[in-house]
């Protein structure tokens, strides 16, 4: 089943509007409500002239406001992220988590907090970014160097889950180690990065997320229509007018740094990429241009969701919300593996 | 005019064509017939410019295509390929419109829809418009790929053409076993199909095929290739010879006449 381009706008609009909706109940529920005029009010506070905020204002204009939008902003990279993997590999069932580009990007952070504090190296936000970008680059390559065929040089689906499992237990374990040896306040950090949870958030951290993720989806967009080419097959792409190893390292390496720098500051979180992409070809077709743009909202609108429900099961404290989106995606997975028959 | 010069493409150290010299002219349908691993699939992606030889040229209308760029080549070159497979739910006029992306940047134009439209009822694939490729047969299939593959190739002006002689650059048509999966009655189809469209006077067109009796019914010039070097090259009467037959495949053909004008063949 596929769908004309008209329902595609169609459904575009629908999910503005429930990322906006969910975007709304994110920032007025969690540990304490907030009511639409107390929001109104310490938005107003921001402007010159009007008083300064109250302690309940800043909570919300210093914790909450800026959790929401990264939590938007990094469910719009995974969104992404799971997209352009799946148009990469042609294949419906990869995304930035499987192949081993968020343990690794959740790796470098870690080494970058464990050892910056003992090196002295770059304080500034960015070198955590680069440290991650840095992590998911090697891990990935590792994936793809040791699935590549010896005959053929093509990484086929079964060697990419399976190597990707193998790379992602040892990176986590690296990660375990990194946590072992680090001194308790570092080690506290460490473990969110394997579990997933966006407490950490910041005004200064939604500055880079909303760069790269606004950044990486225009350039993916870019290429979407190269990327649909790539359906029929990479030497058809070719015929097409596709210069297919420049696009297949241009894609890589957008998604390795959509990815990783939202990994850098929430930690691993799976299954988003996956599920998200499969939901909207479901409703609107493979067309890449609409994906992409569909994917970034649908990304942002469960990521919200299952931070939303993180925050409210065990209130006023909140779960790691890699707990929730695996919960959740762990059994979407396998009925996707189960639903369809895969040929490896 | 397509001329391939002295090439020679090796994978490793294993040459799967060597030195081959050919040239093919617009207006005609040239045919590469050989026996199993002579080398015809690797020619074809050569001459496609898919596959860059180690040795020798490939010249479109006397330039060297090696350094072309991707999408400049895509605008006048387009292959048909045997079996593609669809990744991800594709509508067939999706895959269509694939064959005009060299020709349109952001979103199609009129004339690409034009274009589209005219193709898939020119190959009776209109009717599906609307349906997801993965649930079409091997025939089906291909009847939509042939629809995508002459959308690349084909200008507005196609079905109202006079024959007084185009100034227009080449266009170059290659067929890479597209008949393999097809039954009898859509292999003489394609070829009639095919023919039509090499008539025009700035298309070349070369193809691969197994079937030696459609070769002979259908081409203008037939090429004979075995391991991987230029046998011979001419008319079918020229090329489709007992002997050669014989070196080549292996064996024993015998011609018989029927009604139908044209060489016949049936084997031992």
């Amino acid at each position: 089943m596929t769908s004309q381009p008209g329902n595609r706008v169609a459904v575009l609009i629908a999910l503005t509007v429930l990322t906006l909706l969910v975007l709304a109940a994110s920032i007025r529920y969690g540990a304490i409500d907030f009511s639409v005029a107390q929001i109104s009010r310490a938005l107003a506070s921001l402007f010159p002239g009007q008083p300064e905020p109250t302690l309940d204002q800043r909570i919300f204009l210093e914790l909450r406001f800026p959790r929401a939008i990264m939590c938007l902003l990094v469910g719009a990279s995974l969104g992404v992220g799971g997209t352009l993997m799946q148009a990469l590999f042609r294949n419906p069932i990869v995304e930035p988590g499987l192949v081993g580009t968020s343990s690794g990007a959740a790796f470098g952070s870690a080494l970058f907090f464990v050892l910056g504090g003992v090196l002295h190296i770059g304080t500034s936000l960015f070198a955590l970014p680069v440290a991650a970008c840095i992590g998911g680059v090697l891990s990935t390559y590792l994936v793809f160097l040791l699935a590549r065929s010896k005959e053929d040089g093509r990484a086929s689906i079964v060697m990419l889950l399976l190597t990707g499992l193998a790379v992602n237990a040892l990176f986590m374990s690296a990660i375990g180690f990194l946590q072992y040896i680090a001194r308790d306040p570092q080690a506290r950090s460490i473990t969110f990065w394997s579990l997933g949870t966006l407490s950490g958030a910041s005004w200064k951290a939604v500055e880079i997320i909303s760069i790269s993720t606004i950044a990486g989806a225009l350039v993916a967009l870019r290429y979407a229509k190269q990327l649909n080419a790539l359906m029929i097959g990479e030497e058809e792409a070719t015929y097409l007018g596709v210069n297919v190893n420049r696009l297949k390292w241009i894609i890589l390496s957008v998604n390795v740094v959509v990815v990783a720098v939202a990994t850098a500051f929430t930690g691993v979180i799976s299954f988003v990429g996956l599920i998200v992409p499969h939901i909207l070809r479901m409703i609107g077709g493979a067309d890449n241009r609409y994906l992409i743009v569909a994917s970034a909202l649908t990304g942002a609108t469960l990521l919200t969701l299952a931070d939303l429900l993180a925050r409210m099961v065990v209130r006023p404290a909140e779960l790691p919300i890699g707990i929730v989106t695996s919960a959740v995606g762990v059994p979407v997975f396998i009925f996707l593996l189960r639903r369809r028959q895969y040929v490896f | 005019m397509l001329a391939a010069n002295n090439i020679t493409f090796r994978v490793g150290n294993k040459p799967l064509i060597s030195d081959i010299s050919v040239s093919f002219a617009p207006g005609k349908l040239h045919l590469i017939i050989g026996p199993n691993g002579a080398g015809k699939s690797t020619l074809i992606k050569v001459l496609a410019r898919l596959l860059r030889p180690q040795d020798g040229s490939v010249q479109y209308e006397g330039v060297n295509v090696s350094d072309a760029r991707e999408v400049e080549l895509a605008k006048h070159r387009a292959v048909l390929s045997q079996a593609i497979e669809v990744a991800f739910p594709l509508t067939v006029r999706e895959v269509v419109m694939m064959g005009r992306y060299p020709h349109f940047g952001g979103r199609p134009g009129p004339a690409d829809e034009r274009i589209v439209d005219e193709m898939m009822s020119h190959f009776d694939v209109t009717e599906f418009s609307a349906r997801d490729y993965q649930t079409l047969s091997g025939g089906e299939r291909q009847r939509v790929n042939f629809a995508r593959v002459l959308a690349q190739l084909w200008r507005e002006d196609d079905g109202a053409r006079s024959e007084n002689g185009s100034s227009t650059p080449c266009r170059y048509l290659f067929l890479d076993e597209p008949l393999t999966f097809l039954d009898i009655r859509h292999q003489i189809d394609f070829m009639k199909k095919v023919r039509a469209f090499a008539n025009a006077s700035d298309v070349v067109t070369v193809g691969v095929v197994h079937d030696l009796n459609l070769a002979a019914r259908f081409a203008d010039q037939i090429v004979l290739l075995n391991h991987g070097r230029f046998v011979a090259g001419g008319s079918p009467a020229e090329v489709l010879s007992a002997d050669l037959i014989r070196d080549a495949f292996g064996v024993e053909p015998s011609f018989v006449s029927t009604q139908h004008p044209g060489l016949h063949l049936i084997f031992e």
